[in-house]
């Protein structure tokens, strides 16, 4: 569809002059984000100090809170919660997938799994970082929300078992061998690293303060993005949308004023509490 | 009243009477004072005179040659001294820290003479703590380890506090610590005269002594361990028993001695030794319930930088790290050339899109 036809059928005004609002996230999903976000900051901010036990800003905290007890039940805390909230993904995916027989779950555009288009798009994408051609035209998913998404998914595996193979050490030793208990620990912690550095720099700077999006993108907290967003972010699915007919059916409610600023202050909130553990983080890694 | 010198010479009858000396004409100690008026110059009185034993004993020792009357300095006024079981005497054993202590404190002689301050730290310790605060006549005070009068120095081999003596001397009290000590490895070696092995003091301390189950001593006294036993201490920081250990508020966790025991410590090929194969589950198992076979494979000190003696941690260790070095080093770049990119691009375009994503 030529552009000028696509700019008739949707305009920016839907006549009454107010902007419109496109959902993107269920409530169910940004409250995944959130308890996502809220243990894996609680996870950090205690699991880093046991990892760089030997610095200066480890002893403090430790002796802040009440020492290594509090640390470690915090910590335990928020990985029972977050393995809670991955149950609760999983079965998510295995109803929808599987019992209602929703096989865009597992493949195609609304699919989180990686299809030829995302190694197009990474190519095309860094070939226009250096003026090598066009921005692609990126669906429901970018190929760099794939990789978020799975290496979340990938470390919940890793680092969650590894975690209760130390927390149940005599009971995984009964099927684990000698050196497995020995390499736990270096799984747990280097995956840890990764993935407070992944997100408190990488995920941080993609999703929220590139300048496409800066300083934060609300998406994850309203659900819902503006039109013009979602044009210049996700062409290829507005597009789809439209020549489906089916743009109208996700027009959502504007989100309330209130809400925004309410999520801005969680928001700024984890993102400076990220910021300063991979501050801290780099500060000890590099002493 | 007051002398050529301008010292005092008051006597206070009543308390000279009251004390040891009481009985005594002044003439016997000032025995160069014969008639009136005095010499413009007395004589030291020469204790020695009577008490020849502790004069003897004193020569030769650490304070031989102080410039201050010897006997005084100690036991203090010469007019009201006491018998030392006496509360008021000042080597009272409740009384004998503070009395060292003028001398050996910050604010003491200890100062001009540039000797170390020992009274603060011996008066927070365990041993200072029973005396100030029990009033444990039998705990130790500085004379208990030190002797009184013939005092030697450290460094001197008949010395009390000479390395290679210092167990016999704390085993006057912890006899049965001593004995045990002395079956194992480091009271054999510096039986033998290795003295780079620790006696008690190397790992107690000599004055800041506290109790072992605190978690001020299990904090910070593995590094006491590992001055000598380096490559034991690097394995032991990389595994979690170190990295909780160090952040305190938790005393249980595995250090040196828990598993290998503190005074007794036998080589792991000794059958008694509790780090031995045959004795690893019930030693694991004293802090892990349901310690098994399987589980106490676990190598407390396992090296990961070390390929031929743990492979599969070296391999492990690789793969994350090249793992975690690779996707950071990747997304960077993609990061840095987005950022460049996209800002090019807003401000081709003078559009600042992202202002409002409500």
């Amino acid at each position: 569809m030529p552009d000028k036809e696509l700019a008739a059928i949707v305009s920016t005004d839907n006549g009454t002059g107010e902007k419109r609002y496109f959902s993107r996230f269920t409530a169910a999903q940004r409250w995944m984000h959130g308890v996502l976000f809220s243990t894996f900051l609680g996870l950090a901010a205690t699991g880093l100090p046991m990892r760089f036990s030997q610095s200066f800003w480890a002893r403090q905290f430790a002796s802040g809170v009440g020492g290594f007890g509090a640390i470690i039940f915090f910590h335990k805390l928020c990985a029972l919660v977050l393995t809670v909230a991955f149950l609760i993904h999983l079965k998510d995916i295995f109803m929808r997938g599987i019992v209602n027989r929703d096989f865009g779950v597992f493949w195609g555009p609304n699919s989180m799994v990686a299809n030829w288009k995302d190694v197009t798009d990474l190519v095309g994408h860094m070939r226009w970082f250096v003026g090598l051609g066009k921005r692609p035209k990126f669906g429901r998913y970018a190929y760099w929300e794939k990789f978020d998404y799975w290496a979340v998914f990938w470390g919940m595996m890793i680092i969650g078992f590894s975690g209760y193979a130390m927390w149940f050490a005599p009971f995984f030793a009964r099927f684990l061998p000698g050196w497995a208990l020995n390499a736990v620990l270096v799984v747990h912690s280097e995956e840890g690293l990764l993935a407070i550095l992944f997100i408190f720099s990488i995920h941080f700077v993609n999703t929220h303060l590139r300048p496409d999006t800066f300083p934060m993108d609300m998406v994850i907290f309203t659900g819902v993005e503006s039109e013009e967003e979602f044009k210049h972010k996700r062409p290829e699915e507005f597009e789809k949308l439209v020549k489906e007919g089916k743009l109208e059916s996700r027009v959502g409610p504007a989100p309330a004023r209130w809400w925004i600023n309410f999520a801005r202050v969680i928001g700024f909130t984890a993102i400076l509490i990220g910021l300063t553990l991979l501050v801290l983080t780099l500060s000890a890694y590099f002493s | 009243m007051q002398d050529g010198s301008g010292h005092s010479i008051s006597v206070d009858g009543q308390k000279f009477h009251a004390s040891i000396h009481g009985s005594l004409e002044c003439g016997n100690c000032h025995s160069d004072i014969k008639g009136y008026p005095h010499p413009d110059h007395v004589a030291p009185v020469k204790c020695a005179t009577c008490h020849a034993d502790e004069a003897s004993g004193l020569v030769g020792s650490v304070h031989a040659d102080g410039a201050d009357h010897p006997c005084t300095s100690c036991h203090g006024d010469a007019h009201s001294i006491y018998p030392k079981s006496d509360p008021k005497s000042a080597v009272y054993p409740l009384n004998v820290p503070k009395t060292c202590g003028t001398c050996h404190s910050n604010d003491g002689m200890g100062q001009k003479h540039g000797l170390p301050s020992i009274y603060p730290s011996y008066i927070d310790s365990i041993h200072g703590f029973a005396l100030s605060k029990e009033g444990l006549l039998v705990a130790a005070n500085c004379q208990t380890c030190h002797g009184s009068h013939h005092i030697l120095s450290h460094k001197d081999p008949k010395s009390a506090t000479y390395k290679a003596n210092v167990p016999d001397t704390c085993g006057k009290c912890h006899a049965g610590i001593t004995a045990d000590y002395k079956l194992g490895v480091h009271g054999k070696a510096v039986a033998a005269g290795k003295l780079d092995a620790p006696v008690c003091s190397d790992c107690h301390t000599a004055h800041a002594i506290v109790q072992p189950t605190e978690a001020a001593f299990r904090t910070q006294s593995t590094p006491i361990c590992g001055s000598c036993h380096k490559e034991k201490f690097s394995t032991y920081r990389d595994t979690f028993h170190s990295q909780l250990g160090s952040l305190g508020g938790y005393v249980e966790t595995a250090r040196c001695w828990d598993c290998h025991g503190a005074h007794e410590i036998l080589p792991a090929s000794d059958p008694r030794s509790p780090v031995n194969k045959a004795n690893l589950v019930k030693t694991c198992g004293r802090c892990h319930a349901g310690a098994n076979a399987s589980f106490v494979q676990y190598q407390p000190h396992a090296n990961a930088h070390n390929r031929k003696l743990n492979p599969a941690l070296y391999f492990i260790g690789l793969f994350m790290n090249l793992l975690l070095v690779s996707v950071l080093t990747f997304f960077l770049i993609h990061t840095i050339l987005w950022l460049i990119r996209q800002r090019l691009e807003q401000v081709k375009r003078k559009s600042t899109e992202g202002g409002d994503h409500a």
